[in-house]
């Protein structure tokens, strides 16, 4: 069965077909768009395949697990697999006027398939090294990305961007060249077993903290986010929206999988850990949001808030916990890719992202307005979008399994998330514009239809996981269960 | 020699590190090419090293030997070298532009216009 391997080939092929067609600027964004459409398309139905014949599983090459790479898909790598595809689809369409021409013609389009590869590679995978392999492919492309026009500020951010990745890469490979040498594999479920019948823990956390610390980095965990603030805001919007949904989730992605799959031996030392680091991720995250006034540098420090939510369910350990990072995960790719691409409206409208410049959105604009709030309040938890379930699941996850400090954290988080974005609606929309400046580039034009399509999508998305809670939920219920059973992924791997 | 290749190892992470933390860029890549090089050579020696035991039979042998040495670590660190080199590449190449664009290698020089 060839099917795990197509979230693969899939942008493969486009890559290729827009290679061939470099010359041809205008067909780019839809050989692109066509091949985004596909994957969102193969990701839906790989998820109900999933949901009726169980985990989907390949042996690359015919070489029997553990030997050769195994491309594995469970619940919960469908489910990110459909999140990568729908942002795939936003940022494409988004990108046909929001990119200008000269990134057109010098690859964008190629490398946001590339990115998109690594994603979905990450996703898929099976197999410890071969994950590594998939992160430098996306990181690869993202440098491109992040460089691509070369301006000055777009250098500096790169230089911190690039060179912080690499030596996260650098503790990812050492992690698995120690975990070989200990266990002689690289197959995660093979992994799986073997450190589960292994009762030397401590010789295992020391390659369980190198994948800490490689994970934390790509995740932008407190302590090691200062990179994402840094560099996030300085390529064009439809860029850091994609980087901003995917990116930093496929850190949190390994990290779920590692620590539910194989390094579950030493939860006295993890869990706590967890909820330590996703508590301060989230606190330190919100309170240098507060501080800002680059629209970008606010919803940049949002990221790394609300990645603290979703180590914080990974902490709890419970179904519901797990259950409550994958729903906050959904939600967050969504919200937050959208904010991003909202604020690239913000900026063709007023020609800034500085808040000190612009206001009176609102009575210019009344409907972009309507595309913030959507996105903006889900992020901030108000009900009934997707926020607060999110939230409200994690946070009774918390109360359940009796861990009170970090699920009032939490709670306090949310306010102070209420707060940024409270101040975002009012200095850009509120408030009566700042006098004695020139009136605004884009007021008197029209919105490109190409950049409103995808906030309204993205919209109707966050709105509908509000009020379709429970069937969104039970799928998730259902990834969860399974992640915390690694019996089962087990033997849908080595057949057992 | 493992005792050895551990000192080594220790060596290069410890003189990467350092270079990491100079504010020169082409010192900080340095850094990382140290870095990724003591990564091999420590997966290397994580593999288990065993003189003369080849994998593979060669000539004159007909059957491999009762403890071969394990060759897929060789295989990561063939893949690992070559994403490092690509990455490098990359990476001198970026910062060949950065200079082009700024006039200096030095980050702390650009303090000023980092939050713009």
């Amino acid at each position: 069965m060839i099917l795990p391997a197509l979230p693969i080939l899939i942008p493969l092929l486009t890559i290729i077909f827009l290679l061939f067609n470099f010359q041809r600027r205008e067909w780019q964004p839809w050989i692109g768009l066509t091949g985004a459409l596909l994957q969102l398309a193969l990701a839906i139905f790989l998820a109900v395949q999933v949901k009726t014949q169980g985990i989907l599983v390949l042996h690359t090459g015919n070489w029997e697990a553990p030997f050769g790479i195994t491309l594995v898909i469970d619940a919960f790598s469908s489910i990110m697999l459909v999140l990568a595809g729908i942002i795939a689809v936003s940022v494409s369409i988004y990108s046909i006027d929001a990119i200008d021409r000269q990134r057109q013609s010098f690859f964008f389009f190629p490398m946001v398939q590339g990115l998109l590869m690594g994603v979905n590679g990450a996703f898929v995978t099976g197999d410890i090294f071969n994950l590594y392999v998939w992160f430098e492919v996306m990181l690869t492309a993202s440098f491109v990305l992040i460089t691509l026009g070369g301006e000055k500020k777009q250098l500096n951010g790169a230089i911190k961007y690039v060179s912080i990745n690499l030596v996260s890469s650098l503790f990812f490979l050492a992690g698995i060249g120690l975990l070989y040498g200990k266990t002689g594999t690289l197959n995660m479920a093979d992994l799986a077993m073997k450190l589960s019948l292994a009762d030397n823990n401590v010789l295992m956390n020391t390659s369980a903290v190198l994948f800490f610390v490689a994970f934390s980095i790509k995740a932008a965990v407190f302590p090691f986010f200062f990179w994402l603030p840094a560099s996030y805001h300085t390529p064009p919007v439809a860029i850091t929206a994609l980087f901003a949904g995917l990116l930093t989730k496929v850190g949190v992605y390994s990290m779920i999988r590692f620590y539910t799959l194989f390094f579950v031996q030493d939860k006295l030392f993890w869990h706590p850990l967890f909820l330590w680091i996703g508590g301060l991720t989230m606190v330190i995250g919100v309170l240098t949001a507060a501080s800002q006034y680059d629209i970008r540098k606010i919803l940049s420090f949002h990221i790394i808030s609300q990645i603290g939510y979703m180590i914080m369910g990974l902490g709890i350990f419970t179904v519901a916990g797990i259950a409550g990072a994958i729903f906050f995960m959904a939600h967050n790719i969504i919200a937050k890719t959208n904010t991003f691409l909202v604020a690239g409206l913000i900026n063709r409208v007023t020609g800034s992202y500085d808040l000190k410049q612009i206001g009176g959105l609102y009575k210019i604009r009344p409907w972009l307005s309507i595309l913030f709030i959507i996105p903006a309040f889900g992020l901030a938890g108000i009900p009934p979008l997707s926020g607060f379930f999110g939230k409200l699941i994690l946070i009774s996850a918390g109360f359940n399994a009796g861990e009170y400090v970090i699920s009032f954290v939490a709670l306090a988080v949310g306010l102070f998330t209420l707060f940024s974005m409270v101040k975002i609606w009012n200095e850009a929309f509120w408030k009566p514009r700042p006098e004695g400046l020139p009136p605004y580039e884009g007021e008197n034009e029209n919105l490109p239809v190409s950049m409103v399509i995808p906030v309204v999508f993205l919209g109707l998305i966050t709105l509908t996981m509000g009020f379709a809670v429970k069937p969104i939920l039970e799928i998730a219920m259902n990834a969860a269960g399974q992640l915390l059973d690694p019996k089962i992924y087990i033997q849908a791997v080595l057949g057992s | 020699m493992e005792v050895l290749l551990a000192i080594v190892i220790g060596l290069l992470y410890a003189a990467g590190v350092y270079l990491l933390l100079r504010r020169s860029i082409v010192k900080l890549i340095l850094g990382i090419m140290f870095f990724s090089h003591a990564t091999n050579l420590l997966i290397f020696v994580a593999g288990g090293l065993h003189k003369g035991k080849p994998q593979f039979a060669s000539d004159g042998l007909t059957a491999v030997s009762a403890n071969p040495t394990d060759p897929l670590p060789q295989a990561l660190i063939l893949t690992a070298i070559v994403i490092g080199f690509g990455i490098t590449a990359f990476f001198l190449a970026l910062m060949y532009r950065f200079y082009q664009a700024t006039g200096t290698e030095d980050l702390d020089e650009l303090k000023e216009g980092e939050n713009k």
